[in-house]
């Protein structure tokens, strides 16, 4: 390596955007978005639906919800990993060591983050709503998708928390994607190798191109959010 | 377009999964020879790089169709088990030991391997150690065992990772550390780190290649693992191997029988 300044180095890599960095980009954003798109669609009706009926051991699960925002990546990685090993008891699908397996353990990753934090905005605009839904004569099952709608923005700065653990984690996706060279390895995991190949400025200018994609896609949802909001009023 | 490309090169069938350790994936062998085999053969070979107890753990698993490792007695083991029906010598690289240029512990002058695992216990220099039961840290283990010297103190220190980041920590730490040829070959961050010892015979570090057994994991990918196997200890395998240099040093030398 010539330059040994990081910043010159993900200047470079990003002008020379070659093949395998390419790839390696792509299948960094597909497996996040992907993941943070299927955590959403289980997390938002599940955190809507905590914050809407009452039932027992709802409590529990409210602090269960919350205490896996903070679930290790590597314990999330290592229950995927057992999950679709082929002694495991999805084994059968073939899934380990493919972008496949790796959605799956960002999905546990993000699943907690995007259903407490929904459940808990839920909950505050049903305490706003509440007297309007009850002389509507509302059922539960009807006030869902109004609540979900009315808090649109906020379900979508919760997305992005969503995305910033998926995309900033390495433990989950080095364990079962295996960081195989053009087909599980992501920016984290190659930013794991060239570290341990003392290649610090290049494993540094990754790291430059990581952070610069991410706030690319955080200044496009923050825009599209802007966007509808003064349309919408 | 991309993630099309991208899903068919992940679920294309003519390939296998290798599982094999990080200093043979780091020092950029695999980069070398596994585009010569899939051109002989048209097999891709996708490594999962990890360390050698973790190798074992996927193999047991059936997670991956081929084995490739060092640790002859461990992979001499999972023969006997039955996990694996035969196991060849493909090729070795030897250990080196490293150390601050000014080595305080004067290893550079010791006649042997023991001598200089000696001289850094008693000297109490700080020596960084693996300590995550990898090939590399049994290897060390016995080393120490030879030199008669239980290594504990403050000046040893385990870190429980990969060799890459521990070489990183004994830069950082102008410490001794026991690394193979290739990844310190292949190592950019050395600061003030020197190769200060190495050659005698016991630091030979043999890799073998593992043929997993039909009757446990029917599943695997039997068939082409066994042309990769094969194409190992083949002459343009080993040639191959041979061939591979890291700024013109060879760093991994064939001896299949």
């Amino acid at each position: 390596m010539e330059n040994n300044n990081a910043f010159e180095v993900a200047l470079s890599l990003l002008l020379n955007l070659d093949a395998s960095l390419f790839q390696i980009v792509a299948l960094s954003l597909q497996v996040s978005i992907l993941a943070v798109l299927i955590a959403a669609v289980l997390g938002f009706p599940l955190g809507a639906a905590v914050a809407l009926w009452r039932f027992p051991g709802r409590g529990g699960l409210i602090v269960v919800l919350n205490a896996l925002m903070g679930l290790p990546p590597v314990v999330a990685g290592l229950m995927v990993y057992l999950l679709l090993s082929r002694a495991g008891p999805l084994g059968d699908w073939g899934l380990l060591f493919t972008p496949s397996a790796m959605i799956v353990a960002q999905v546990v990753l993000v699943l907690p983050i995007l259903a407490a934090l929904s459940r808990q905005k839920v909950e505050e605009l049903l305490g706003e709503y509440r007297e309007q839904f009850v002389s509507l004569g509302m059922s539960r099952l009807r006030m869902m998708p109004t609540l979900l709608w009315d808090a649109r923005f906020a379900l979508l700065t919760i997305l992005l928390a969503g995305f910033g653990r998926a995309s900033a984690e390495v433990g989950a996706v080095m364990m079962v994607g295996g960081n195989i060279e053009g087909v599980t390895r992501v920016m984290t995991t190659s930013i794991v190798l060239e570290t341990g190949k003392g290649n610090l400025p290049l494993a540094l200018g990754l790291g430059i191109v990581l952070l610069t994609l991410v706030m690319l896609v955080n200044a496009g949802v923050y825009w599209v959010g802007e966007l509808t909001r003064r349309r919408t009023g | 377009m991309t993630s099309m490309g991208l899903a068919q090169a992940a679920y294309a069938d003519d390939y296998i999964t290798l599982a094999s350790t990080t200093s043979t994936e780091n020092s950029g062998l695999f980069d070398a020879i596994l585009p010569e085999f899939k051109e002989a053969t048209g097999i891709e070979v996708r490594v999962v790089a990890v360390g050698t107890g973790q190798a074992f753990e996927i193999a047991r698993r059936g997670d991956a169709d081929s084995l490739l490792v060092h640790d002859t007695t461990g992979e001499q083991r999972f023969v006997e088990n039955g996990h694996a029906s035969e196991r060849v010598d493909v090729m070795y690289n030897d250990f080196v030991l490293i150390g601050p240029a000014d080595d305080p512990a004067s290893i550079s002058e010791a006649q042997s391997a023991s001598e200089a695992f000696g001289a850094i216990a008693s000297a109490e220099a700080p020596f960084t150690s693996r300590g995550d039961d990898s090939g590399t840290h049994r290897a060390e283990l016995r080393f120490w065992e030879n030199a008669g010297v239980e290594p504990d103190g403050d000046w040893y220190r385990e870190l429980g990772s990969g060799m890459g980041p521990t070489l990183n920590t004994a830069a950082a730490m102008d410490a001794y550390v026991m690394s193979d040829r290739a990844s310190w070959v292949a190592f950019g961050n050395r600061q003030n780190l020197t190769l200060l010892f190495e050659g005698d015979e016991v630091l030979f570090n043999q890799y073998g290649s593992l043929l997993l057994s039909r009757d446990k994991h029917p599943h695997l990918k039997h068939d082409l693992a066994e042309q990769w196997h094969k194409w190992l200890v083949s002459k343009q395998g080993q040639q191959a191997i041979a061939d591979f240099r890291v700024d013109g040093q060879q760093l991994f030398f064939p001896n299949a029988k």
